[in-house]
């Protein structure tokens, strides 16, 4: 295993896409040490801010307040990446493979635009997690985001396919202009949740504010969900689907776009 | 392994020299949860109705296993079912006429693929979506796609694509008993025994077959099968008539049993065998033609070792 550790926090925000398992697992130390990062606009040795140790491999762990470290575990396709401490704006982003896991919290634009592969975020997260780039059509494609604390704006902005669990509350817009796949609210969402959303699902566990171009339809308990309660059963995370606890209301939306999106509000039974 | 009720091994029936002759086939294992076991196998009644021979029927079918929820996709109560018929494109029509007939149909149910990981895979809820009208839509989770069909009742979740894979068809028992009541226990049991092995089905009411068949006909050239008269009691003395059965012989069963692979159609025989050994019955054998045919032999004599 690869052990990091963050010698100095740097003064600007420092760009360090080469912290992944794709990157660093051929390489011998003296070749990680050398490494290039990106301090602000000016190049710089890895060695020059991480202490590096360990034996290269598809594990690698990374100590300290990385909060101001961007872009780690960019595009990674596999391995694992254990992050103890906050990490930095743009993590995982484009990943496609692997398992990150992070022992604090992550900024914004968590796992933007990734096709695979699994984060974790024991703390809270920013906003744009799992969205599309300004500019870009589509969001995640794939994969598992779970974070366990709060998480920011525009969750899941323009996702495709793929879930996101949030534990904790969530800002406004979470789902805005979806095109497929599900968000978990655990502790429900602000205001304008599932803005334009076209397909996809959004689950709250919690009563939650609704556009009024979102439409009731139905109470049921989904079959579907089923399946996700054990996809995320292997992953720690509870979700509720047996019609003895309670039944989802089922609203269709957005209306505005004209969308064939939904949001399912847990209601428990008494 | 059943305990024989012969006190005696010389009592046993008799184990004819002579092999089963099988048939490459393909298989799809779909699996029906509903929201209670009656549910399920109700809808796994209906899919697997008529479907006892390719030959009239274009495809075999049969309840394979119940299954506890803890092994079924959505944790609720299920059957698996098999499929066979003699290739890709034939089998994934048939699944979409069963189950958007059957299961679709069937209040509470839901149908997933049994066979994840074979390569060859057929479209079965990427047709059925259509009956959707464009209501449908769909959850993509582990690299499967499912289709959430709005009906009446709710949604009818069924998976885009099923896996098929080679499989064996036509392993045959042939029970030459006394009479038919000795012939009819002996089927009975034997079939209880041989269903009880998963990667089978005995596609036959009851799992059992009176009227075994030959290869063509000899006085209807266009038939392609026609009564197995070499084992039908009634024919035997007839002058056109070579019959195979012994004197004492007055009534013939047979099970036939189609597998998933060779390994289950041997443990689906052997327990046939063991089981089909009571009282009244004179000998057990095998249907096949020669070995010209079907390029899978299942030897009785090896079986029964």
């Amino acid at each position: 295993m690869l052990r990091l550790t963050l010698q100095e926090t740097p003064s600007v925000p420092l760009e360090a896409d080469v912290l992944s398992p794709d990157m660093l697992a051929p390489l011998t130390i003296e070749a990680i040490r050398a490494l290039p990062v990106y301090l602000g606009k000016r190049q710089r040795r890895l060695a020059d801010f991480f202490a590096v140790g360990g034996e290269a491999g598809d594990e690698i762990e990374i100590h300290g307040d990385l909060a101001r470290v961007k872009w780690i575990g960019r595009a990674m396709t596999r391995g694992v990446l254990r992050i103890y401490g906050d990490a930095g704006m743009h993590l995982a982003s484009a990943m496609q493979g692997g398992t990150v896991d992070v022992f604090g919290n992550a900024g914004d634009w968590l796992g933007a635009e990734m096709s695979g592969g699994v984060i974790h975020v024991r703390g809270n997260a920013g906003g744009q997690v799992g969205a599309a780039y300004r500019g870009a059509p589509t969001g995640m494609r794939d994969g598992v985001i779970l974070i366990d604390g709060a998480a920011g704006l525009e969750v899941g902005m323009r996702m495709k396919r793929g879930t996101i669990v949030v534990g904790g509350p969530v800002r406004d817009f979470a789902g805005l202009q979806m095109k497929g796949g599900t968000i978990v609210l655990g502790q429900g969402a602000e205001l304008r949740t599932g803005a334009w959303m076209n397909r996809g699902t959004i689950i709250s566990l919690q009563p939650i504010p609704l556009l009024p171009t979102f439409s009731y339809a139905a109470t049921y308990n989904p079959t579907f969900l089923r399946l996700y309660a054990r996809r995320l059963a292997t992953l720690g995370c509870v979700l509720p689907y047996d019609e003895r606890q309670g039944s989802y209301q089922r609203y269709t939306g957005d209306a505005a776009v004209p969308g064939r999106g939904e949001i399912l509000v847990w209601r428990p039974n008494g | 392994m059943r305990a024989s009720v012969y006190k005696s091994p010389a009592l046993k029936p008799r184990i004819a020299d002579t092999f089963a002759e099988a048939f490459d086939m393909r298989a799809a294992r779909v699996v029906i949860t509903a929201h209670t076991p009656g549910w399920a196998l109700t809808a796994a009644r209906s899919m697997t109705g008529f479907a006892t021979s390719v030959i009239g029927c274009k495809v075999e079918a049969g309840i394979e296993a119940e299954l506890d929820p803890a092994e079924t996709p959505d944790g609720r109560p299920g059957l698996s079912v098999l499929l066979f018929a003699f290739d890709a494109a034939g089998l994934g029509q048939r699944l979409v006429d069963r189950v958007g007939q059957s299961v679709l149909t069937c209040p509470t149910t839901a149908c997933f693929d049994g066979l994840p990981d074979a390569a060859e895979r057929v479209a079965v809820g990427g047709l059925l979506r259509h009956f959707g009208d464009r209501y449908q839509s769909s959850k993509f989770l582990d690299g499967q796609r499912y289709w959430r069909i709005p009906v009446m009742e709710g949604e009818f979740l069924v998976q885009e694509s099923f896996g098929v894979q080679k499989a064996i068809g036509g392993g045959n028992l042939l029970i030459l008993a006394r009479d038919q009541a000795a012939a009819l226990a002996a089927a009975e049991a034997a079939s209880e025994a041989m269903r009880a092995v998963r990667g089978v089905i005995l596609p036959f009411p009851g799992g059992v077959v009176r009227s075994g068949s030959k290869v063509g006909a000899k006085h209807y050239k266009n038939l392609i099968a026609s009564t197995n008269d070499a084992y039908c009691p009634t024919l035997r003395g007839r002058a056109d008539v070579e019959s195979a059965l012994p004197r004492d012989v007055n009534a013939v069963l047979e099970i036939v049993v189609d597998g998933l692979d060779r390994g289950a159609i041997e443990a689906s025989l052997r327990a046939g065998i063991d089981a089909a050994s009571l009282p009244g019955v004179v000998e057990i054998s095998a249907g096949n033609y020669g070995g010209k045919l079907g390029k899978h032999h299942f030897h009785l004599h090896e079986l029964a070792r």
